[in-house]
């Protein structure tokens, strides 16, 4: 897995942002075993008990699920992905606009210009 | 989770000059700590009270409860920011050395880590480069079973590349029963792999926190921080 980890945040949210939208697309299948705690912290160059927060938190959402002894896993329903995914699309979006109208653009103007922009 | 390191009180001064100004501390297991702070702030006069080469002024320092001695000496495994090995040994010998004089000594991973780093244990040591030779006394270190390493300036020396090897080996050596205390000016390579951040300044602890409480509330990463708290 690659991680894309912003210095300027906190490290626990990005985990967890990150992990929401691998969820979300589909990455896993339910019930799938996700890597162990230390891998994810080898992988990212990150401190384990961070990763281990960032889990936790996923769990307390109910992305994710613990079997004692075994490991952490994939819940079985991705609603929580999903709408996790969603408050960031919604949040990217918001800073976009904000940084449009910071620019001079109002949200018409911007609006007008998605239309005319082309990939 | 115990308690590895505990500083009460603890004043050091050199002379009258005063390195270290009635610190309390407090370091748990399982912890990974960067102590942080310009030239001359006290953070090796710190470092060398916990390993005992320092007596305190006046205050008190506790190692796993005891005083730094024999007792804390087998469990704190300690790279000095200076070089302490003899150059006219070969590495091998070294390892030979430290295996016979530690009990907790993992000699198999030593070796291991000498090879993936290209060191032959069957160099000398004044044939190696400077860069090498931090190499090899951050290996002899990281390869004792401790419960507290205390490192001091480990990667100040080493290409970006042996950096990254040395925090992964960090990562990959942790363990909730030990503690690692990292002294380093680079910042900005250590911040994501610590737990706590302690800012020393004049010999005061000005800051402790967690990293992310950090970035958190100033929404700035540590280095960051550090640049402004710091700024001349």
């Amino acid at each position: 897995m690659d991680w894309k980890l912003d210095k300027d945040r906190p490290i626990v949210p990005q985990i967890c942002e990150q992990m929401s939208v691998r969820i979300a697309k589909g990455d896993f299948a339910p019930d799938e075993k996700l890597m162990s705690v230390r891998e994810v912290a080898v992988g990212a160059g990150i401190n384990p008990n961070t990763v281990q927060k960032a889990f936790e938190e996923l769990e307390r959402q109910g992305m994710i699920y613990s079997v004692r002894g075994s490991g952490w896993y994939v819940g079985a329903d991705f609603t929580a992905a999903k709408r996790a995914v969603e408050d960031l699309i919604f949040f990217k979006t918001d800073q976009y606009f904000k940084a449009m109208e910071a620019l001079g653009y109002d949200l018409e103007a911007t609006k007008n210009y998605i239309g005319r922009w082309k990939a | 989770m115990s308690e590895l390191i505990r500083c009460e009180h603890l004043t050091k001064s050199y002379n009258g000059l005063i390195a270290l100004n009635n610190i309390d501390l407090s370091v748990e297991s399982g912890k990974i700590i960067g102590l942080l702070g310009p030239n001359g702030s006290g953070k090796t006069t710190l470092i060398k009270l916990i390993n005992g080469l320092l007596t305190p002024t006046s205050g008190e320092i506790f190692i796993n409860g005891t005083r730094p001695g024999v007792e804390s000496k087998k469990i704190v495994a300690y790279l000095p920011d200076n070089n302490f090995l003899n150059s006219w040994m070969t590495v091998e010998q070294i390892v030979d050395l430290y295996t016979d004089f530690y009990a907790d000594f993992r000699r198999e991973l030593c070796f291991e880590m000498l090879s993936r780093l290209g060191i032959s244990p069957s160099v000398k040591l004044k044939t190696l480069s400077k860069g090498n030779k931090e190499k090899v006394c951050l290996i002899l270190v990281m390869s004792r079973k401790a419960r507290l390493y205390v490192l001091d300036e480990p990667i100040a020396g080493v290409d970006p590349a042996t950096r990254d090897y040395v925090i992964s080996t960090i990562i990959n050596n942790y363990d909730p029963e030990a503690s690692v205390l990292i002294s380093t000016h680079l910042i900005s390579d250590v911040e994501q792999v610590l737990d706590d951040v302690i800012f020393i300044n004049n010999g005061n602890i000005v800051l402790h926190k967690t990293v992310d409480e950090i970035r958190q509330e100033s929404g700035k990463s540590v280095d960051a921080l550090f640049r402004e708290v710091f700024r001349w």
